[in-house]
């Protein structure tokens, strides 16, 4: 399984910032280390070179010239004695001769080529190498024996003896050792203390966007009145500031489309409604009208011209109901008044109020008679009445009404069954390209047909009322070519709003 | 024919309205005012009052309470606003029918008519059995429940020997449950029944005239004890306490 990077913007910092210190102290720790170490090894050296200098230059002098290799190996034997503190092992040759050792030694390291070639190249100088032998650091001083061992000014001669002496760096070795396990036992309770800061720095850094994101949240779900406190003068606060600034703006914009909305909204039924005045009255007497048309008493031409306006006058009052009803509907003033009847029963009176019912067949009611529906009747009936009429007026006779049960959907709550109603007639079923439209409002289905008896409403109305019911209306072809209606009603219906009869004074 | 006083201070509406009832052979007054309605009140002595809600001066609610305190003659209102909360605060006020403008002379005539009969069509639906002979021909004298007793011939109802002032839409809807006590009827039915509307009119009509009559003639209206709620059903009349005390009756079905 693969490690997912952090998500977190706080890991990330406090990860930040641990390897940060981190990284410092291991710098540091390796500079001091590489500083200390040198420092060791070169004390170690010197005092080692300035201590067999100090031998030599005590025993050469009994030393005769030139010296045999027992003369050699007695001195060496003198000289490992002498370096009891340093426990050296050391060996002389001879103007270039194999370096003799003490008898009986077997030394622990040969002198290597390159420091007995350096040693002869460079007569005057000490020579120092480091070994590895058996894991363990050796050090080798090559040392020129040099004549003349008074008089610091006076010029020295070379001998052309040579002193090696090797002995072991173990005890630095473990010096150093010791600082670099001090160095380690450093790191660990710095990086804990550098988790502290660290922790602290993410806070402060975070405090602000997590106010920022908990304020663009509130601000998506639509508390537009959202600002935050702006502190100092970071980034994060400029950020701040533009938040709020953005806010401002929203909620200005917001509450300007409210105000035109409603503006548009309320002047829409305030007109619904101026008009119903004048047309209380043009509606109150378009039976007499329509009776004296009738009656044969008037000239033709007035005959005509008064049945038109009476048919007109009767078109923009329903016209009139309509746009007030859907000006209800935008206001959401528009309420549930739930009763529970028989769907059956539902069908058939919208149909007998109709006067759908003659002939006979002209609407076919296919609905059991066992469905009992907790709905708004008047609602509903406006909304069958619609698929119906639309069925009639626009599609063919018979048009079929059919109910029934069906398992609720998933995503409803209670999930209770739903009660399926299909109005289908039998005429040329609406285009395609008007099907998407047909619930639009004064949606025309053909630009050059005018209008037709409804209002242009009535199926937005309907789609309306299904909605106000928690339900789903949609429209589709049938397979046998005409339009097909399906309104979705959940059985189970919350009652929110039932009027308390029984209760109130 | 009905007398009819019509109080609507738009004078396009007086004509129209006036002019289709007169020629439907009505009896018509109007007055433009409510004050002046309650004056022609005294002196046309109508049969029934049409009126609008939006008055100049005094409302149209309150010129319906003026009646109401006096009268027992139909009222219906007449108005342009529609919205339910007009509606329910004009039936409260004691109006017995509602009609949102604009209508057809034809059909303000029909709820004019559906409110003068003064009794209710018999219901074909009630069941004999329980309800006996039921209906308003029923020719002996007043029938008793608990503490009410209704004389159906003479159209009246006692309360513990009290006449009580019922609007007509009242004292038929009490006619129409009591004649078959323990049915419920739908509020549905009881609109189609009693007021003659549409399957589909509004039943907060119903609902209004409950609550009023509740007021008159329950001990509690809070815990109504003759019209009873059948909660998501309808309504329904009793089952009334018998008078010699017996058990306390059912409260609702919830």
């Amino acid at each position: 399984m693969r490690l997912r990077p952090p998500r977190g913007l706080r890991v990330r910092l406090v990860i930040a910032f641990l390897l940060v210190s981190a990284l410092s102290a291991l710098i540091t720790a390796a500079l001091t280390f590489r500083q200390a170490r040198s420092a060791i090894l070169d004390r170690t050296q010197d005092n080692a070179v300035h201590e067999l200098r100090a031998q030599v230059d005590s025993l050469a002098p009994d030393l005769p010239f030139p010296p045999t290799t027992q003369d050699l190996r007695n001195f060496t034997r003198q000289l490992d004695r002498a370096g009891t503190s340093r426990d050296w092992r050391t060996a002389a040759s001879y103007r270039g001769g194999p370096p003799v050792s003490a008898p009986g030694e077997t030394r622990k390291t040969e002198v290597p080529a390159a420091l007995r070639t350096a040693v002869g190249e460079e007569k005057d100088a000490v020579v120092r190498q480091r070994v590895e032998h058996d894991g363990t650091p050796w050090l080798v001083i090559g040392m020129p024996v040099l004549y003349g061992t008074d008089g610091a000014d006076e010029r020295r001669a070379v001998s052309g003896l040579v002193v090696y002496a090797d002995f072991s760096l173990d005890g630095d070795k473990a010096d150093i050792a010791a600082l670099v396990t001090a160095a380690q036992a450093g790191a660990v309770p710095a990086l804990v203390i550098a988790l502290g800061p660290a922790l602290f720095a993410a806070r402060r850094v975070l405090r602000p966007v997590r106010g920022l994101r908990n304020g663009a949240e509130k601000l998506a779900s639509g508390d537009l009145g959202t600002r935050l406190p702006v502190t100092g003068h970071d980034e994060l606060s400029d950020l701040t500031r533009t938040f709020n600034a953005m806010a401002t703006h929203l909620e200005q914009d917001d509450a300007e489309l409210r105000r035109m909305e409603a503006t548009a909204r309320r002047f829409a039924a305030d007109v619904a409604h101026e008009l119903r005045t004048p047309l209380a009255a043009m509606t109150a007497v378009t039976e007499v009208l329509d009776e004296d048309a009738r009656g044969g008493t008037l000239p033709a031409d007035t005959a005509d011209a008064v049945l038109l306006i009476s048919d007109e006058t009767r078109k923009l009052a329903r016209m009139v109901e309509d746009l007030m009803e859907v000006s209800r509907f935008d206001a959401g003033a528009a309420t549930l008044h739930l009763d529970e009847v028989a769907l059956r029963t539902l069908v058939e009176k919208t149909v007998q109020l109709r006067g759908w019912q003659t002939p006979p067949g002209r609407v076919v009611v296919e609905v059991p008679d066992d469905v009992r529906v907790s709905v708004d009747p008047r609602r509903i009936d406006v909304v069958l009445a619609n698929l119906i009429g639309n069925g009639l007026r626009h599609g063919a006779p018979p048009v079929v009404v059919r109910a029934r049960r069906e398992p609720g959907s998933e995503a409803r709550d209670a999930g209770g069954d739903d009660l399926v109603v299909t109005v289908i007639d039998h005429g040329a079923g609406i285009p395609d390209d008007v099907l998407p439209h047909v619930f639009d409002r004064f949606y025309k289905a053909d630009a050059a047909r005018t209008r037709s008896e409804g209002s242009g409403l009535g199926l937005a109305i309907a789609a309306e009322n299904v909605r106000l019911h928690h339900g789903t209306l949609t429209a589709a072809n049938s397979p046998e070519g005409g339009a097909e209606f399906t309104l979705t009603l959940p059985l189970a219906l919350p009652r929110p709003d039932v009027p308390e009869v029984e209760e109130g004074p | 024919m009905p007398r009819v006083l019509l109080i609507e201070d738009d004078p396009a509406v007086q004509k129209g309205v006036s002019l289709a009832l007169r020629r439907r052979g009505h009896e018509l007054e109007v007055a433009a005012s409510g004050e002046t309605g309650l004056l022609t009140l005294e002196r046309f002595r109508p049969d029934l009052v049409l009126l609008d809600l939006m008055l100049p001066g005094m409302s149209g609610l309150e010129v319906c309470r003026r009646i109401r305190e006096t009268m027992q003659l139909p009222i219906i209102i007449l108005s342009a606003r529609g919205d339910d909360i007009d509606l329910v605060v004009g039936l409260e006020a004691g109006a017995d029918d509602y009609i949102v403008k604009p209508a057809s002379g034809e059909v303000i005539e029909a709820r004019m008519k559906a409110v003068l009969r003064r009794v209710v069509p018999q219901d074909p639906d009630v069941d004999p059995g329980r309800a006996g002979p039921a209906g308003q021909a029923r020719p002996h004298g007043p029938e008793q429940h608990g503490d009410l007793a209704l004389d159906r011939s003479a159209l009246l109802v006692f309360k513990e020997g009290r006449e009580l002032a019922l609007a007509p839409s009242e004292l038929k809807l009490l006619l129409f449950l009591s004649a078959a006590p323990g049915q419920v009827f739908s509020r549905q039915h009881l609109l189609e029944q009693v007021w003659e509307h549409s399957f589909y009119g509004d039943a907060r009509l119903v609902d209004a005239c409950v609550m009023r009559l509740r007021g008159k003639v329950e001990d509690d209206p809070r815990h109504p004890v003759y019209i009873q709620t059948v909660r998501g059903f309808g309504y329904r009349f009793g089952p009334v306490p018998r008078p010699d005390g017996g058990e306390r009756p059912r409260q609702d079905e919830r």
